[in-house]
């Protein structure tokens, strides 16, 4: 994709500000440093972020750190540990972890203008700081660090305190630092496949490849098989509403081969569903956009039930396409939607099957909920505000004002 | 169409962007609230004043601030939200005499909950802290540069609402300039004192920014047709 592809859904100005914003970094070389360069959020992001970094005038490198099985057994945990699940290190456990992180910082080339680490695995490389002394460190950590395990929120934090700056996703996740810290929402890309337009026939091509009727209203969750995500509770809901409205209920997700919670999980989905022909539980493989797409495009109301979330993009995901969206005040999810402007918000179950019912009672409200909503998210939740936010970020690392001319 | 007056100076359309920068502290009740507003620096209280223009322009106009959202809807002070969302910030040049103002509301309440013995003040949850976080503004010079009325409201309708908001609401409280960048040079330059007059009197705090816009270019297009 390339900038002006953005100017038909942002506005020409918008993409105009990002060019005049990388003038002001021309040459500067930004080196992304993670630990995997497929599969999850990082990769993601960074696929998509590092070509028009290029293309507003900067060079963006990407390195990624390398680990054995033992490593990321470990920082697995380091992840765990970081959302608050009560666990400990063992010292082998540190040793492994720190020996790795010397062998990359042997091996690997940090040279660049500003070095971006993501994520606890390559946080110790901060301790080449004093050979590339002219270089900016900034630590991005992706993960809710609201409640932290104490030990391993002390141990790194000892390597993030020597970074030059850090950015966290929300502003529960902040910390008392010595060092700056700065507030960088995720973002989806508006002409991915999980988000572009698609054609009437696409969606119902979808539809009826799945089953599913048209012309009776669809509440829809598209979410991971994750107790965390509630499924069981979305069918308690679904239940509510079918007393009164006659309607069908999507419940898509992938399933993780490595995960052997989300079959169970899928299991009891499946088990509570059974009989009810118009629940339709979709286990959908991997690399199915388009169908998620589709799915969300043809619900009536998007659900996101959830017990607890990161920032739960699949709620930004809805609002973008201008759905009504009923969703726990959990997470990020109160960043996105607020109550009665941008969707709705709910506590239980039955709080939820009430909002449910009203927006399919209340068409006109329900469409002008999902206006809102995918306004809202236009203006702050989209690929190019996160280009601009990072162009911001390094810009900032070169001042100490809070108004800076440039 | 009236002859319009070349202007002494041309008029430069600025834009301004922020990054939001966290402080890491945190209030759980009206107390920490207050303890955040009277030691923070002024970026926070900008902030915390002016974000929802910025993030809820498409939505509604309100709510106004921060402050009065989380102490009405988290900490049940409705009383108290309602007094802080009516601050009336276009009557302030300067944060430090917003800050006072704030400073201010929350003592007198404070002080009358304490007075009449409801002075058991309720705390958050976790989840529901306010955070305080600042606002680093970068400004820069647009493309659009305009000699007189009619090419200035044709700029107007074209450049993004960043720029709208600085000349608007950042030059005045944040640089502490007397009057929007706007009404000053409409004054100074193109001699239009009424008009300038007339912008000035908007209080462009109760209007989404896209209201704004309209808005004002409908007062100069009445003016020079």
């Amino acid at each position: 994709m390339k900038l002006s592809d953005y100017e038909a859904v942002v506005g020409k100005n918008i993409i105009e500000e990002l060019r005049v914003l990388g003038k002001r970094l021309t040459g500067k070389v930004v080196r992304n440093v993670n630990s995997t360069a497929v599969g999850g959020g990082v990769a993601e992001i960074l696929n998509r972020m590092n070509p028009l970094l290029n293309e507003v005038g900067l060079r963006a490198h990407w390195s990624v750190i390398k680990g054995g099985e033992e490593f990321f057994s470990v920082t697995k945990k380091f992840h765990n540990m970081l959302h608050g699940k009560d666990e400990a290190l063992s010292d082998k456990e540190m040793e492994l972890f720190l020996q790795t992180s010397e062998e990359n910082l042997k091996n690997m080339d940090l040279s660049a203008d500003i070095i971006f680490v993501h994520d606890p695995q390559p946080i110790v490389l901060i301790k080449n700081k004093s050979r590339f002394k002219k270089s900016k460190w900034i630590w991005r950590c992706h993960i809710d660090v609201s409640q932290p395990n104490a030990q391993v929120w002390n141990f790194l934090k000892d390597y993030v305190e020597q970074y030059d700056a850090s950015v966290f996703s929300s502003p529960s996740f902040a910390q008392i630092l010595k060092i700056r810290q700065f507030l960088i929402s995720p973002s989806i890309d508006p002409l991915s496949d999980k988000n572009k337009e698609l054609s009437k026939e696409k969606i119902e091509e979808v539809l009826k490849h799945f089953g599913i009727a048209q012309g009776k209203p669809i509440i829809a969750q598209i979410s991971r098989f994750d107790y965390l995500k509630d499924p069981v509770g979305v069918i308690d809901v679904y239940r509510l509403v079918k007393k009164y409205i006659d309607c069908q209920l999507v419940l898509a997700g992938g399933t993780a081969t490595d995960d052997p919670e989300s079959s169970k999980v899928l299991a009891e989905v499946m088990e509570r569903a059974k009989g009810d022909n118009d629940i339709h539980v979709l286990a959908i493989p991997a690399a199915s956009d388009i169908e998620i797409n589709a799915l969300q495009r043809a619900a009536d109301v998007v659900l996101q039930k959830s017990i607890r979330e990161g920032f739960a993009l699949t709620v930004t995901e809805a609002l973008w396409k201008a759905k009504p969206v009923v969703a726990s005040a959990v997470g990020g999810i109160p960043l996105q939607i607020k109550h009665k402007y941008s969707g709705l918000l709910s506590r239980t179950i039955e709080g939820t099957a009430y909002w449910v019912k009203q927006l399919l009672n209340s068409p006109a409200y329900a469409k002008r909920l999902g206006q809102s909503g995918r306004a809202y998210i236009k203006q702050n939740f989209l690929l190019t505000r996160h280009l601009r936010d990072y162009l911001l970020l390094f810009l900032a690392l070169y001042h100490t004002e809070d108004i800076i001319n440039i | 169409m009236k002859k319009l007056k070349k202007a002494k100076q041309a008029f430069t359309f600025y834009t301004r962007l922020h990054l939001q920068e966290l402080t890491g502290y945190k209030a759980r009740d009206l107390k920490g609230l207050l303890k955040g507003i009277k030691e923070l620096s002024g970026s926070v209280i900008y902030h915390h004043t002016h974000r929802f223009l910025q993030q809820h322009q498409f939505l509604s106009p309100e709510p106004p601030n921060d402050f009065a959202y989380w102490v009405a809807e988290v900490l049940g002070e409705h009383k108290l939200g309602e007094e802080l969302a009516s601050v009336d910030v276009i009557q302030f040049s300067s944060i430090r005499a917003l800050r006072e103002k704030l400073i201010q509301t929350i003592e007198n309440h404070i002080r009358y909950m304490e007075n009449t013995g409801r002075g058991q003040f309720r705390v958050s949850g976790m989840e529901e802290q306010f955070h305080f976080i600042k606002t680093i503004s970068f400004v820069f010079p647009t493309s659009y540069v305009v000699h007189n009325l009619l090419e200035f409201v044709e700029s107007l309708k074209k450049v993004t609402i960043n720029s709208i908001y600085f000349h608007v609401f950042e030059a005045k409280l944040r640089l502490e300039k007397s009057i929007n960048d706007f009404s000053y040079w409409i004054d100074t330059n193109c001699g239009e004192n009424e008009l300038s007059k007339e912008l000035a009197r908007l209080d462009p705090y109760t209007y989404t920014l896209e209201g704004l816009r309209t808005k004002i270019i409908n007062l100069i297009e009445k003016r020079i047709k």
